[in-house]
């Protein structure tokens, strides 16, 4: 088996809410709580969820873009969250991020060349000469023109500002990339684009993803193994298919039926959930899905489920599984 | 079944620094009663801009409705005068957008906001509209009514916000709902909740939805005839189950093709190359010609007209054309 | 909304191709703004007239002429003369280089001043944040025009030379000035933190002099650029007050604001307005084109247009 690329063990984060005018602390918002993730390379974990479910805060984490409250997040064998400021930035070329937004994601005043570019001068990896031949080989290879490299941001599409951000991230030859919702913002004809190009790219370079999308149908397509979160902990973690054809969790069975197929009259069974997401905040006691689980017990309400092995690598964290 | 609204010929244009923009370019359909129309297409094809000039939104940004009429139950929209359009829009002719949280004044209770329209438009007083508001409330699908009533838009969450819009577009009874991407910023289970909740209230009281869209799966849930457009222009509408098993248009197809679908996966996913066109720069061609498979010299100088071809579906593509000449 | 995503690829389409110049576009909208380049013309010409018109004066040598005392208006002094018998047009122009000066003086101290410490509040935070930002507010408790009078005060209590008065003037005007530059600085500061490409800079491991200077500063620019502009009427006007009080520059050194002084003396104010006229008029004009300029300046260059 090969070297473990990023192993989180039982990270958390909690934002503390603070009141009046000496900031008391007078609650958290456990927003990722008890988080366990490992990757091995090459392959693309999906973290999927809603809003609220603290999806963005683990990739966040991760790269130690804020940091974490417990937990340890190690990318091969090394803590990023124990390193010395400037170890983790001469690291920070291995970890990329991508981002959802594509228009905020890019400074308006830096050139697209400058803006791929220039992460490679600051960490020495590329000399001055030679940076432009590196940005017009990257931007070829995320499907942008040659002559793109000296225009601004907002002379580009949504699309095109993805791709320019793929670039950037691409360029530092990193060995994680963690996506976060890259292609929500995107229109469906651009979306499936971007999809394949993370797929090229991934057979091309041997890249390691951790895809986060609220969007089932992609992250389907997309990733071998994928992970469900609700209110800051995950629920249900799989292989794709076992993930998608034997669901365990209710709260997948939900989010599954409530994904709208695009054929017409199509009959299957639904599992409405009643209600809204309770706040992060005050989150329900016992198992954190019960105020909304169709199937919900006493048990639930009073304890909390061990998430356990049900079988084959197939995780799950509830009391009638 | 009879027509509610009738719109012919539909030009919306937008004037610009840089120039004219056709954002809406000569659109027809009619919506009958009881019937959901689903327009369908990516940012900038104008579908929400056909939505924004019914409900006569489209004047103050530089924007201007050129030509066309909207019809509808056998009046001009266009030619209202200002006053007979207010008291229409709410009453008869309701909308919903995207972010509720934009369309709710902030410092005004739910309650009162839910009140409004039906003070002004029903004649109610004050106890009665409350009652009313009450009522509605609890008919969207929210618990409390009460107490929802006395709180302030930013104390609920997005879907409870995007309810409360439901509440206040229904309360008068209205013969149309124009609904802009109305679940887009919402999550999926609570999207499922809204779905559910407005077919239900269209087979309560019958009245016709205007559904606007980019996702072809809710199109696949809710709609029953479906409009795609494509740069200002509809390249294809139908019969929800007719265009979908059988879509005609490459801009259709590729769309349709290019989603993933749950439990349908593929090794890779088709994706229609390049991108929408610039709005600037569109000379008399298909719009869609230089992303399109098919393309043929014709496709590159002239435009297709909408034709019919047969099963209540009507494309405009020269393809179509050619199969018609030949046969 | 609906409206603003059908145009984005209008915007998109708004630059030529090939290599583009943010500097150049924005040139290019501020030229087509025919408000800002009107208010331009007239700062411009402004300018010129007082630091070029001098020259062509005969009567720069300001002295006193008895028999030419306030004399009206006409052919050989054409805005007239004072109680001294200096010609009032030579004066306005010798006012003006002083008043303009002494704007574009104080606002580069309190543009740099105000721009340095908003800086360093808003990316080092902590500390220095809570220092720097309780003594910009401390200042700004005080209302500025009586905090300028009590200085002024000072001035003539101190028997300051009149010749170093005008330097203290400037120095007084950037003291009231800063703060409120800085605050403005360090929420736009605080602000682009947040932004999504300040953390892409985070991850890319960016060296902390690459997010200063590459990322954080060019994006402030703009906005002190405007601010500046609208700081020059705001500093000449004032200087105007205190002058007119009698506690900014002191005569002989003529400013537009001692020249109002004039206006002062019932007689003078209604039966020689060519006195005080002629200051109170370039007083108004420059200020008023300025700001008119400054306004234009910021549509151009707000980044809220361009995203």
């Amino acid at each position: 088996m090969p070297e473990t690329l990023l192993e989180v063990n039982h990270l958390k984060k909690y934002f503390p809410i603070t009141k009046g005018l000496l900031n008391r602390t007078v609650g958290q918002v456990k927003a990722v709580d008890d988080i366990s993730i490992r990757l091995q390379p090459g392959e693309t974990f999906g973290l999927v969820g809603e809003s609220g479910s603290g999806k963005s805060t683990v990739g966040r984490t991760i790269l130690r873009l804020t940091e974490k409250t417990a937990g340890e997040v190690k990318f091969k064998g090394v803590d990023i969250h124990t390193l010395p400021p400037e170890e983790l930035r001469g690291l920070r070329p291995k970890m990329q991020l991508i981002f959802q937004d594509p228009y905020s994601s890019l400074n308006p005043r830096v050139r697209v060349g400058d803006a791929i570019g220039e992460a490679l001068l600051d960490h020495g990896l590329c000399s001055r000469s030679d940076v432009r031949d590196l940005v017009l080989e990257t931007l070829e290879s995320c499907g942008l023109s040659s002559y793109h490299i000296d225009r601004f941001p907002h002379e580009f599409s949504g699309g095109q500002r993805q791709r320019i951000g793929i670039a950037r991230a691409l360029i530092l030859n990193p060995e994680l990339i963690i996506a976060d919702e890259p292609v929500s913002a995107l229109d469906v004809s651009i979306q499936a684009q971007i999809i394949n190009l993370f797929s090229k790219l991934q057979q091309s370079r041997g890249l390691t993803y951790l895809f986060i999308s609220h969007d089932l149908s992609v992250v389907e397509h997309l990733c071998t193994t994928i992970g469900v979160m609700y209110l800051g902990s995950m629920v249900e973690t799989a292989s794709r298919d076992e993930l998608f054809r034997h669901p365990l969790h209710p709260y997948t069975k939900a989010l599954l039926s409530a994904v709208p197929i695009p054929i017409p009259k199509l009959k299957r069974e639904r599992i409405v959930l009643k209600g809204d997401i309770p706040s992060p905040a005050n989150p329900p006691s016992g198992c954190k899905f019960h105020t909304r689980c169709p199937f919900a017990e006493e048990v639930c309400r009073s304890q909390v489920p061990v998430f356990r092995d049900a079988g084959g690598g197939h995780f799950v964290a509830c009391h009638l599984v | 079944m009879n027509n509610l609204m009738r719109i012919d010929g539909l030009s919306t244009h937008f004037f610009t620094e840089d120039g004219e923009v056709k954002a809406v370019d000569d659109v027809s359909f009619r919506v009958r009663e009881g019937e959901t129309v689903c327009i369908v297409g990516e940012s900038g094809c104008g579908k929400s801009v056909t939505a924004m000039s019914i409900m006569g939104l489209v004047e103050s940004p530089g924007g201007k409705v050129t030509s066309g009429s909207i019809e509808f139950q056998g009046e001009d929209l266009l030619q209202l005068d200002k006053h007979t359009l207010r008291s229409m829009r709410g009453h008869e002719l309701a909308m919903i957008f995207q972010e509720p949280m934009s369309s709710l004044n902030p410092v005004i209770k739910i309650g009162e906001q839910i009140m409004e329209p039906l003070r002004v438009h029903l004649k109610l007083n004050k106890k009665e509209a409350r009652a009313k508001a009450i009522e509605l409330i609890s008919q969207v699908g929210i618990s409390r009514p009460e107490q929802i009533a006395d709180s302030y838009p930013h104390e609920l969450s997005g879907g409870m916000l995007q309810r409360i819009m439901i509440a206040i577009a229904i309360s008068c009874g209205p013969k149309l709902l124009i609904a802009d991407e109305p679940t887009t910023a919402l999550d999926v289970t609570i999207q499922a909740q809204i779905l559910d909740m407005l077919r239900q209230f269209k087979a309560d009281s019958g009245m016709s939805i205007l559904l606007i869209t980019h996702d072809l799966g809710v199109v696949a849930e809710m709609a029953d005839y479906v409009i795609v457009m494509y740069s200002g222009k509809i390249v294809e509408e139908g019969e929800v189950v007719e265009l979908f098993s059988n879509p005609k248009h490459p801009y259709t197809r590729g769309l349709l093709k290019s989603k993933p679908v749950i439990n349908q996966r593929q090794e890779e996913l088709y994706s229609i190359p390049g991108q929408v066109p610039n709005p600037l720069e569109l000379a008399p061609s298909c719009y869609f010609h230089d992303r399109c498979e098919h393309c043929m010299p014709v496709c590159r100088s002239k435009q297709p007209v909408l034709q019919d071809v047969g099963n209540g579906q009507k494309v405009s593509c020269w393809l179509y054309e050619e199969a018609l000449i030949h046969a | 909304m609906a409206v603003n995503s059908s145009l984005a690829p209008v915007r998109r389409a708004g630059a030529a191709s090939g290599r583009s110049s943010l500097f150049r576009q924005s040139v290019r909208r501020l030229l087509h703004n025919k408000l800002a380049m009107s208010g331009f013309v007239v700062v411009l010409f402004m300018f010129a007239l007082c630091f070029v018109g001098p020259l062509f004066s005969p009567y720069t040598d300001n002295k006193i002429n008895m028999a030419m005392m306030n004399k009206a208006p006409g052919l050989k002094h054409w805005l007239g003369t004072d109680a001294l018998g200096r010609d009032i047009l030579t004066r306005v122009m010798q006012a003006g280089r002083i008043s303009l000066t002494v704007g574009l003086a104080s606002m580069v101290l309190s543009v740099f001043i105000g721009a340095l410490l908003g800086a360093v509040a808003g990316y080092y935070r902590g500390v220095a944040d809570q220092i720097i930002m309780r003594v910009a507010d401390l200042l700004l408790t005080i209302p500025g025009l009586p905090l300028l009078f009590i200085f002024g005060a000072l001035l003539s209590e101190w028997k300051i030379p009149t010749d170093y008065r005008m330097y203290i003037v400037m120095l007084m005007l950037s003291i009231v000035n800063w703060p409120g530059m800085a605050r403005m600085v360090r929420g736009q500061m605080l602000s682009l933190r947040e932004r999504e490409f300040m953390q892409a800079a985070v991850v890319l491991g960016l060296r902390d002099r690459r997010k200063l200077f590459n990322h954080l500063l060019p994006n402030i620019i703009p906005l002190l650029i405007v601010m500046a502009t609208l700081n020059i009427g705001g500093a000449i006007l004032s200087e105007s007050v205190l002058s007119f009080f009698g506690l900014g520059v002191m005569p002989p050194t003529p400013t537009w604001g001692n020249m109002i002084d004039a206006a002062n003396n019932m007689i003078d104010f209604q039966q020689r307005p060519w006195l005080w006229i002629p200051p109170g008029l370039s007083i108004f004009a420059t200020v008023i084109a300025i700001n008119i300029f400054g306004d234009g300046l910021r549509d151009v260059l707000d980044p809220k247009q361009k995203r």
